[in-house]
């Protein structure tokens, strides 16, 4: 167990100490969320044709907005590992007697950080933009536990597609082909009532509608989880689980 | 070249047999056995294409054979692939350190992945680097570092947790002859220092000559001949150079062989080196 932590950490340190020299992407990657909250919340808000039950459309959309950058600052974890596997870094640490486990959750766990910039930035968003926020610090560190499991999810999937598409151009495209049907078949935008019975199920095998769920049950102020904690938790954390097999088995690959 | 190691009897650092690895329908190594001592440097030399890296690729453990089976440091590297991993260090022919990491972080990782403790890590970080001769630049971000202290640095980083056995892809590919001459120099004094046994691929014959106790010349994936420089040289005729051997045994002079693929990778090894 030490040692999983210790080599876990050796990776996430590396991580952190380049996202601190280089926060450009972290920037650029904070711009789209805010266009979402601010133009089309707002103007959707306006609109008043989609019922979000006691909760303003705004409010409503923080959590999924949320999710979604998310998923899409994690789901480009692949790239950097392409990038790192064309330079030999990925050799260096397969040669080294880490446990595959650790170096793949080390990944997994630093796109949690990446994961909780994002959220600091919506949170200031949403207060900006009046959208009411809990800041119960138990509340506040389940949001964390979410954000963080929620960005393992995405990071790992992306990894273990990395590990199969193995070049740039192919995870571009696959990226672009995956993100977006899984952002629309959720209910980040839309509630799930309101969806027809096809896009209904396809919602119910997204794991990002049970992160959205889980969110909107803990960062705004009258904010419900349809599903229940216990079931978003559960669902996460097998999901989380069986994508961490999978690319513990698959990264190695990335050295052949 | 004289070896004043402490050699294991009857034991080798290297052993494989009939090792084989394919790609598809191609058969990057073929069958290949080859055995290396402790404390002994041993040139894997082979035109582009020749099986060298793939060769590497497997005793390391990074690639699986497809057949045929390999000892290093006395253990399977199928069976036993950690025991093997404790026991050597690679550099791969690509520049792998971290260029967005300073000569310090990427020295640190290692240290950290290979279960170093704190002041060990430390004291053998500070060691290293000045072995290196890079004390100088070790919190300069490796980007700017020039292509010959990169080598050192990964030289630097492979034999932090004193490996018994030390993997060398290519690794004075793409650097300037003064560049080059401090590699080898490093290299001869950390097996004069620590004992480690080296297995180097090279396509150039200086360096095999240079370096290696014994070499073999690989072709298509089979050892085309096995021996010491001298004896090689010997067997081609009384004035021979090297690069007659190569010629001799690599299926044509050096510079006519690789294909399309390789020789577009070591330009980009070289362009990041320049
Ligand atoms: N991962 C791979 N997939 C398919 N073919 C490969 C792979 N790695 C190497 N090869 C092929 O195997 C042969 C030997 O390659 P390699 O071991 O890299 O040669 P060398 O290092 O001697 O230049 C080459 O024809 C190369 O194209
Ligand atoms: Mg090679």
């Amino acid at each position: 167990m030490l040692r999983f932590i210790r080599e876990t950490y050796a990776i996430v340190a590396v991580e952190l100490i380049k996202l601190i020299r280089d926060p450009t992407e972290l920037v650029s990657r904070a711009i789209q969320p805010l266009l979402w909250l601010v133009v089309f919340g707002q103007v959707l808000a306006h609109v008043r044709g989609i019922h979000t039950g006691q909760v303003n459309y705004l409010a409503f959309i923080t959590p999924g907005i949320l999710a979604q950058s998310i998923l899409f600052s994690a789901i480009f974890y692949g790239i950097a590992i392409i990038w790192e596997r064309d330079l030999g870094v990925v050799h260096k640490m397969l040669v080294s007697p880490a446990w595959r486990t650790s170096l793949v959750f080390g990944k997994a766990f630093a796109a949690g950080f990446r994961g909780i910039i994002q959220m600091v930035v919506i949170y200031l968003v949403a207060s900006v933009m009046h959208v009411s926020i809990r800041l119960d610090p138990l509340i506040l560190l389940a949001v964390l536990g979410s954000v963080m499991l929620g960005s393992g999810i995405f990071a790992t999937f992306s990894l273990i597609i990395a590990c199969i598409v193995k070049t740039r151009e192919r995870f571009m495209g696959i990226g672009q082909l995956l993100t977006m049907p899984m952002f629309f078949a959720s209910n980040a935008i839309y509630p799930i009532a309101m969806m027809p019975g096809w896009l209904r199920i396809a919602a119910q095998f997204n794991p990002l509608t049970y992160l959205i769920d889980a969110l909107r049950g803990l960062v705004i102020t009258g904010g419900t989880s349809i599903y229940g904690f216990g079931v978003d938790f559960a669902v996460m954390f097998t999901i989380f689980a069986v994508l961490l097999f999978i690319a513990v088995k698959l990264y190695p690959t990335l050295a052949e | 070249m004289n070896t004043t190691i402490s050699e294991i009897p009857d034991r080798f650092a290297i052993q494989t047999s009939a090792l084989t690895r394919q790609f598809g329908r191609l058969t990057a190594v073929d069958h290949i056995a080859l055995k290396v001592r402790y404390g002994e440097i041993f040139g894997l030399l082979g035109a582009n294409g020749a099986g060298k890296s793939t060769m590497i690729k497997m005793l390391t453990t990074l690639l699986p054979p497809t057949s045929g089976s390999a000892e290093v440091g006395g253990f399977d590297i199928v069976q036993s692939p950690s025991e093997v991993r404790r026991r050597i260090g690679y550099v791969s022919q690509l520049l792998s350190a971290d260029g967005a990491l300073t000569g310090f972080e990427n020295l640190q990782l290692s240290a950290r992945l290979y279960g170093l403790s704190k002041p060990e890590g430390k004291d053998r970080i500070r060691d290293a680097l000045n072995f290196m001769g890079l004390t100088d630049s070790a919190t300069r971000l490796v980007r700017t570092y020039s292509g010959g202290m990169i080598r050192r640095l990964e030289l630097a980083q492979a034999m932090l947790h004193r490996p018994a056995i030390l993997f060398l892809d290519e690794p004075t590919i793409g650097l300037d002859p003064v560049a080059r001459h401090t590699v080898w120099d490093r290299l001869l004094d950390l097996r004069h220092h620590y004992g480690m046994t080296v297995l180097i691929t090279t396509h150039d014959m200086e360096e095999a000559e240079m370096l290696c106790d014994n070499i073999a010349i690989l072709h298509t994936g089979k050892v085309s001949v096995m021996g010491k420089p001298d004896e090689l040289r010997a067997s081609i005729s009384q004035d021979a150079t090297m690069d007659d051997v190569f010629a001799h045994y690599a299926g044509g002079a050096i510079h006519e062989n690789g294909m399309f693929g390789d020789v577009a990778r070591i330009r980009r090894t070289a362009q990041r080196l320049a």
